[in-house]
């Protein structure tokens, strides 16, 4: 199976370092760059398809110029090569801009499955898996929990969650899948890992080997715009109980009903 | 037409979403706000009940007939819908629900009709022509302020931003048939399967109880459902606990699960790394049962317990119990 994976770097949430620049967009020199965490687990589904029916996994990502140090890291899980797309126009870009860009740069791929994660913990907006499906016309099956692909048939099942269970989906391949974390845990990149990946090859492409127009897409013709932030309302000092079990409980309830969160006595 | 669209999402047995009766409310005060007129869409199958349920929030619902809904996935046959009538008007903003239907709805919409999206938002008001559009991001730390830099846009709003309130007077319903048939998408939804641990969707609940780590087993699970059960709410948990087995995904709360912003979260057995109050410090009260006083949720909670998470959690539910009514 062919496998496109779309990884975005993202600051690292972890780091606690996440902030906006004075123009309202995202600083990316904030925080240290890490592998969006939905991404990894649709990496982690696309490295078990090839291992149990043979192929290989073509990374893509639209990201800043020094995102090659990112994807390496996903190289070092084990995908086969990177396909990276950078330009100057596309600072600044919306979601618009972004499903344009992976639509077009999926162009030149040939591919079974397309598999993303379900939303990226910088924008956290979830919605451009589905933008790139509607401009490449591919089926799309999302918020998968399960991917069972039959290379024979041509076809994939998915578990999609649902508010009260899950559907079971089923397209014709190729097809755009959007990845949740039920499907697995992604695997550590092992020392080998680490060291092939050195040697792959990341294809570095601006818009013009895409073919897009940089007069349709990046921040010059950003939908939308951050015009003001501010610090939530700080929260009111916590109040520390230590008393013994039944006492503790009897404050927590007294405290819960003078809030209104529970009925009143 | 222009002014506000609120697109309804409809469940599996035909009824009209929670969350889109939030967003109705929501929709008809920011309209109301600007001076807008505000109307509803609803497209599935048989649209009618659910059409009608929107009416309750809304002067006009659009009632769009789309066979196609009937065994394929909502969002790309309502998004292709939606289009069609209404992506010639340059002047509207649409407000979906911020689930995983109304985001794959935003996002294949947005594609077709080039508008941009303001997604999760906590709070909508009007002003100059359209919508301000408050979020919280990285994790609750920053709330912005963003706006549409084009006429038309999509907004998906998170839960529990406001309570749904039906309007003075129910508004119409109007069928609407389309002669131009879609192209069909190639998905099909073969089979529905509820399971009961995913009977009340996390995102909505005005109450939830959650496990951590601490909760040490599945068993553990059993006293946190309990005391949601006893509160009215639903059972929540960190990854820790969902890698472990104890309970399943969708309870998830954090950076890799739910969003979720309830009214109150009752922490066990959770120390607050911030994988996980990424999903939860917007809550309105935090109470945390722990054993750690120095646990970091004790920086964010209102109130947090120090003890043992099941000494204190039987003593909460007989105190609950205890309660009259």
């Amino acid at each position: 199976m062919r496998i496109v994976v779309l990884v975005k770097p993202v600051p690292d949430p972890a780091s606690g370092a996440e902030r906006l620049g004075p123009d309202g967009r995202l600083e990316r020199a904030a925080a240290p760059a890490v592998v969006n965490g939905n991404d990894e687990y649709a990496l982690e589904a696309a490295l078990k398809f090839v291992e149990a029916h043979g192929g290989e996994v073509t990374l893509v990502s639209m990201a800043p110029a020094n995102a090659p140090e990112t994807m390496r890291k996903a190289l070092a899980m084990g995908a086969a090569s990177g396909v990276h797309v950078t330009d100057p126009t596309l600072e600044g870009s919306d979601t618009v801009s972004t499903a344009r860009v992976l639509a077009a740069a999926l162009d030149g791929l040939e591919f079974d499955l397309v598999l993303a994660g379900v939303d990226t913990s910088d924008g956290v907006s979830g919605v451009v898996p589905a933008g790139v499906a509607a401009l490449r016309r591919l089926p799309y099956l999302s918020y998968a929990a399960k991917i069972e692909p039959d290379p024979g048939a041509g076809t994939v099942r998915v578990h999609r969650i649902s508010a009260t269970g899950f559907d079971v989906l089923e397209a014709p391949m190729p097809a755009l899948i959007s990845c949740t974390q039920a499907l697995g845990e992604p695997r550590y990149p092992s020392l080998k890992g680490i060291m092939a990946a050195r040697s792959r090859a990341i294809d570095t492409r601006a818009l013009g080997d895409l073919h897009v127009d940089g007069a349709d897409v990046g921040g010059a013709v950003t939908t939308t715009a951050v015009v003001g932030s501010r610090p939530p309302e700080a929260r009111a000092a916590t109040r520390v109980v230590r008393e013994a079990p039944e006492e503790a409980a009897r404050q927590l309830v007294a405290f819960l009903a003078e809030r209104r969160l529970i009925g009143a006595r | 037409m222009a002014g506000i669209y609120v697109i309804g999402e409809v469940t599996a047995d035909g009824h009209l979403a929670n969350i889109s009766a939030e967003v109705a409310t929501l929709a008809r005060n920011v309209a109301a706000e600007g001076g807008q007129g505000v109307s509803g869409i609803v497209v599935a199958a048989d649209p009618q009940a659910a059409a009608e349920e929107l009416a309750r929030y809304l002067p006009r619902v659009l009632a769009v007939t789309e066979p196609a809904a009937a065994d394929r996935p909502w969002s790309m046959v309502a998004a292709e819908r939606i289009a069609h009538i209404v992506g010639d008007d340059v002047r509207e903003f649409e407000f979906v629900g911020a689930g995983p239907d109304g985001r794959d709805l935003a996002g294949a919409l947005s594609a077709l009709t080039g508008w941009g999206v303001l997604g999760n938002a906590v709070a909508v008001t009007w002003a100059d022509g359209s919508p301000v559009v408050e979020m919280s991001v990285f994790g609750g730390k920053l709330t912005t302020t963003s706006r549409f830099r084009t006429d038309a846009g999509i907004v998906t709003v998170r839960p529990n931003v406001v309570t749904a309130q039906p309007a003075d007077t129910a508004g119409t319903v109007e069928p609407y048939v389309s002669e131009e048939p879609l192209e069909q998408p190639t998905v099909k939804v073969v089979e529905r399967i509820s399971e009961a641990s995913a009977a009340a969707p996390i995102e909505e609940a005005k109450i939830i109880v959650a496990g951590g780590r601490g909760v040490g087993g599945a068993e553990g699970f059993v006293l946190v459902e309990e005391l949601a059960a006893a509160m009215g709410g639903v059972v929540g948990a960190t990854r820790a606990a969902v890698d472990s087995g104890w309970i399943p995904y969708s309870q998830q709360i954090g950076q890799t699960g739910k969003i979720v912003k309830p009214q109150l979260y009752f922490a066990l057995g959770i120390s607050g790394a911030i994988q996980h109050k990424v999903g939860m410090q917007t809550a309105g009260t935090i109470v945390a049962v722990n054993r750690d006083p120095d646990a970091p949720i004790a920086e964010f909670a209102d109130m947090v317990v120090v003890g043992d998470l099941f000494e204190v959690g039987r003593a909460v539910l007989a105190e609950l119990r205890s309660r009259p009514g």
